[in-house]
């Protein structure tokens, strides 16, 4: 039996779709998980990008923040993270917000920076003032920007979260480590087109989030843009 | 011997040429080969794609829906049919550069001026020779800004290859570290894959110098 069959024998056995440990309760986690540490990155990192943006102060190490990050193993800061602290929900979203705060925190800054001066002036001269400009100027014409640097962090989110299942989380890693352990490699096939899946749908998500979320005059330039 | 908790020298000093310089070497290994098969193949999909610029948005958006997909699925599938080769890990790894790379060799043809393309043709270039000795050497700047960020990303991303049983510095944060739940190794693998980057980006700015010794004589000022 070639893999094909055995995941696809893994998959059509119903005994896989229900309870804690099935495919919806899997995924369900895996979800939960990536969009918890996914909010809270959003909170910390959003504004820091809009205020050094908006100021142009600690930019230099915005940048070199986004950098490190890049260059960072996840296993590294994962593995690390639940050593220190111990097995359980906490270590592992501390060590996902570490891993997505970098590219939301460098693209909203740039984002901002990105924004014509001439803009800025004639808001300003229409009598806005700081926390207007920031808010109803500098964030909308920004917002190609952050979504691209929350759909950076994303992709990488749920590609952690998978590895957080060998540092004892659930989530859709589970099925490709249990599997791997017990030799069950319909199982491991099936966890990885799982995760595969759940991709797919984040870059899905994201670009119906910029239908909605991007003023019709700046959609165009949304595709270019720094990962 | 100061071993303050996390670090533990001595371990550092017994270990230096093994498990961590063999675990260096490998990754050095595992990052530098789809680096480098990820731009030969972005060199003709590019050329390609700006030459016929219809192609270019489907193949701008498959490159991109490649690079979203999690690097630890993709080993995982290929396992069965790759095995404990370093194919596993050096076939998604090249597939992702391309996602970085096929853009910046686009721009970088694009952004080569007209007259300069019209000076080369009145020289009585053809097409080939305009392409290997007038367009790519001005992609040269855009191309080498694309392969720093394919660069620093793919070491990075070596080490999840531990996770299907390959080396590289993830072996020493998975085998030696975490699973004997000591942490010095995995810092260790941390610092120095992060070195690494920061390293082969060194060398491709070194490169970039020496292959566009014009920009340097006029001073310009290189994209990125």
């Amino acid at each position: 039996m070639n893999v094909g069959d055995l995941m696809a024998a893994w998959f059509s056995d119903p005994a896989n779709w229900s309870g804690p440990a099935g495919i919806p309760a899997r995924f369900g986690e895996h979800v939960l998980y990536s969009a918890l540490a996914m909010a809270v990155a959003a909170l910390i990192a959003i504004p820091a990008g809009l205020l050094t943006g908006h100021t142009g102060r600690g930019g230099f190490l915005a940048v070199t923040l986004a950098n490190v990050g890049r260059a960072l193993p996840t296993i590294g800061v994962m593995f690390l993270v639940v050593l220190v602290m111990g097995i359980g929900l906490v270590p592992i979203e501390v060590a996902l917000v570490v891993l997505a705060i970098p590219p939301i925190l460098v693209n909203t800054y740039e984002g901002v920076r990105a924004v014509e001066p001439g803009l800025t002036d004639a808001a300003r001269g229409m009598g806005m003032r700081a926390p207007q400009v920031l808010l109803r100027l500098e964030l909308p014409v920004a917002a190609p920007m952050v979504l691209l640097g929350l759909r950076t962090a994303a992709i990488q989110v749920v590609a952690t979260a998978t590895i957080a299942a060998y540092a004892g989380a659930g989530g859709l890693g589970k099925f490709i480590f249990d599997g791997q352990k017990r030799q069950e490699f319909g199982m491991v096939a099936g966890g990885s087109l799982l995760v595969v899946l759940l991709a797919v749908l984040v870059i899905a998500f994201f670009a119906l989030l910029s239908r909605v979320a991007v003023a019709r005059g700046l959609r165009a330039g949304a595709a270019a843009g720094r990962r | 011997m100061g071993d303050d908790g996390l670090i533990h020298w001595g371990w550092i000093e017994r270990g230096l040429a093994d498990p961590i310089g063999t675990a260096l070497l490998q990754h050095l290994q595992l990052s530098l080969i789809p680096i480098a098969l990820g731009l030969l193949a972005a060199l003709p999909l590019g050329i390609a794609a700006a030459r016929w610029p219809k192609a270019y948005p489907p193949l701008l958006g498959a490159v991109n829906v490649l690079y979203a997909l999690p690097s630890i699925a993709l080993f995982f599938l290929l396992l069965p049919y790759t095995g404990l080769t370093i194919w596993t890990a050096v076939l998604p790894l090249a597939a992702y550069t391309l996602a970085i790379l096929v853009p910046n060799v686009v721009d970088g043809l694009r952004q080569v001026p007209d007259h300069v393309r019209q000076a080369a043709v009145a020289m009585g270039f053809g097409p080939l020779r305009r392409l290997l000795q007038v367009e790519l050497p001005v992609a040269v700047p855009a191309v080498i800004a694309g392969l720093r960020v394919a660069a620093v990303s793919t070491i990075s991303m070596v080490s999840v290859a531990s996770l299907v049983g390959l080396g590289g510095l993830g072996g020493l944060i998975l085998r030696d570290g975490f699973n004997n739940r000591f942490a010095t190794p995995i810092i260790v693998g941390v610092l120095l894959t992060v070195a690494l980057a920061f390293l082969v980006d060194a060398v491709l700015v070194l490169v970039q110098r020496l292959l566009t010794p014009w920009a340097r004589r006029t001073g310009a000022e290189v994209r990125r």
